[in-house]
């Protein structure tokens, strides 16, 4: 099946979960900066949770079906409607022959995902088939959509046929799932959220004054955030004494502090190493927060242990395969 | 050897506090067992100068679940590399490099021979004279650090860095010489161009260069770098 781009919209590109074992070659991960919106939407159309999708920023692309698909949107809310109808997020919907996919305005949060059962086929490269942007390799053609643009879908699992069979109408119209994803298992997207930090080798180097900055005050996102990285205006942090560090691996929610005394939190596409200070790591389940940001919007910091934050990922571990049993569950009976 | 967690998904192994070969030495051979044994739940691996980041997923790592993931992989990894010595690694590869120094492709080797009271040649003949060593890949794909810079030709990075370095560019950054793989904006001084290709996400190995790797640079011609490029 393939699916006509009428419209790419602001940036859209294909991504998956990364690519793994390439990084000491200096390849970045990259992969869908929401990777709990990413999965969750691939587990709505019955795919395996780590095959592409679109990723949609701000302005979400114009898609013309020209066969039948099963297709769900998750992550920010782009006001997805197809032939007038709304395609609330988190749910999946039947987008008859012939169906335009468009969207709207955003409101909270920046980053759509559109999953279509079987995936976007693209071909792989290093093992994955996210969108690089920056060298130009991986998803489609290396770049993000645009008109004109025709994106082939692979083959749909048993698993999306059930769930295929149980939302088409008999008359094939457009339809919506009576099901969606928990509410639980939603990010509690925000103009202002609080991530969990996890210390970083050189939180204890920042003066006394910095560190309570870091923690008592909402950092405004800046408008060269990227999916490389989220910088941030206002207030400057130091640290006690000048590091001289030689680069080493950096890690995606990797809080870096470089000479400007404004940090950067390293997302998706950042590099595989750096040579700034590191005064914190956000932990990773709170990464889908930072990766809805849009310039203007704030954020807050609040430290956790290692212990703590690897718990949390561990419990959205356990949510997220209770959500694909519970899938399965209701598409069985 | 020293663990510490970066974040929630990966372990810090720093082996060393100083950028020498010994230290280069025991970061490959860490590398290697890692590679050819890798605990189980470790996904991906960066060696760096002083240190290798292991990246591995949380709810992977086998063991008592009333121990954090963490604590089960660093023991694992402690428990993997105990007996690792810097002498395992397994032998360089060698790679020569052809450059077409100075000219355009090098805008800066006469101002850099300049600033060490040098000839342009003087600098060629010191450039193609080393052996450099790959201490590491970071930056962007395929970037590599090299060492063995002959003194003579240390030079600190260009006061303001240029928007836009040409990909095969060689340059010169303080201690390090390197090969910039694709258009990026850089700071270091251009003395001339490859026409190898540094990183070609068509080709396997998509890089040029590896952690390791023994590197020697060789003068060409630019009538010969032409010919070895022909449609650019």
């Amino acid at each position: 099946m393939t699916i006509r781009v009428v419209s790419g919209g602001l940036q859209t590109t294909v991504q998956d979960l990364g690519r793994i074992g390439h990084q000491r070659d200096a390849i970045p991960v990259g992969g869908a900066m929401d990777r709990v919106a990413l999965r969750t939407a691939n587990l709505l159309v019955g795919n395996s949770e780590g095959d592409a999708a679109l990723e949609a920023s701000l302005i979400g692309p114009t898609l013309a079906f020209e066969q039948a698909a099963i297709v769900a949107i998750t992550g920010a809310d782009l006001e997805a409607s197809v032939d007038g109808r709304p395609l609330p997020v988190w749910h999946a919907a039947h987008v008859p022959a012939g169906g335009t996919l468009r969207f709207g305005k955003p409101g909270i949060g920046c980053r759509a995902y559109v999953a279509m059962a079987g995936g976007i086929d693209v071909p792989k490269v290093f093992g994955s088939r996210s969108t690089y942007v920056r060298a130009n390799f991986g998803g489609y053609e290396g770049r993000p959509l645009r008109s004109g643009d025709v994106l082939p879908t692979g083959e749909a699992s048993d698993r999306s046929a059930r769930i295929a069979a149980e939302i088409r109408p008999a008359d094939n119209a457009f339809a919506v799932s009576r099901w969606s994803i928990a509410r639980s298992l939603r990010p509690r997207y925000g103009e202002e959220p609080t991530v969990d930090v996890i210390p970083g080798a050189h939180t204890e180097l920042l003066t006394a004054e910095a560190r309570g900055r870091l923690t008592g005050t909402a950092f405004r996102v800046s408008s060269s955030s990227d999916r490389m990285g989220y910088r941030f205006e206002g207030a400057s942090l130091a640290l006690r004494e000048r590091l001289e560090l030689k680069s080493e691996g950096v890690a995606f929610g990797t809080i870096q502090l470089p000479p400007s005394g404004s940090p950067i939190i390293l997302m998706a596409d950042c590099q595989t190493t750096g040579g700034y200070p590191r005064i914190g790591e956000v932990a990773s389940v709170d990464l889908p927060l930072i990766a809805q940001l849009k310039p203007g919007d704030r954020l807050r910091f609040r430290f956790t242990s290692l212990a703590e934050a690897q718990q949390r990922s561990l419990e959205l571990e356990r949510d997220l395969v209770q959500a694909r049993v519970g899938l399965d569950l209701h598409h069985v009976s | 050897m020293e663990l510490a967690p970066l974040g929630d998904r990966a372990v810090m192994i720093t082996l060393g506090h100083a950028i020498d070969e010994a230290t280069h030495r025991l970061v490959r051979a860490i590398s290697a067992r890692l590679d050819a044994s890798p605990p189980a739940g470790v996904v991906d691996q960066v060696p760096a100068f002083l240190s290798i980041a292991v990246h591995y997923d949380p709810a992977a790592v086998p063991g008592d679940s009333h121990i954090a993931p963490y604590e089960r992989m660093a023991d694992a990894l402690r428990h993997a590399l105990a007996d690792v010595r810097p002498d395992e690694s397994v032998a360089a590869r060698l790679v020569d490099i052809p450059v077409c120094y100075g000219g355009d492709l090098g805008p800066d080797l006469e101002d850099l021979a300049r600033q060490h009271e040098l000839s342009a040649d003087d600098v060629i003949r010191i450039h193609t004279g080393a052996e450099y060593l790959v201490y590491m890949v970071g930056f962007m794909p395929g970037f590599a650090y090299m060492g063995g810079l002959p003194e003579q030709l240390v030079t600190p990075r260009r006061s303001s860095p240029r928007t836009a370095v040409p990909a095969r560019s060689v340059g010169i950054g303080g201690e390090q010489t390197g090969v910039y793989p694709m258009e990026s904006p850089g700071g270091w001084n251009l003395i001339g161009r490859t026409p190898a290709e540094i990183f070609d996400p068509r080709r396997d190995p998509a890089t040029l260069l590896a952690a390791g790797d023994r590197v020697r640079f060789h003068s060409i011609s630019l009538a010969e770098y032409r010919a070895s490029r022909p449609n650019s």
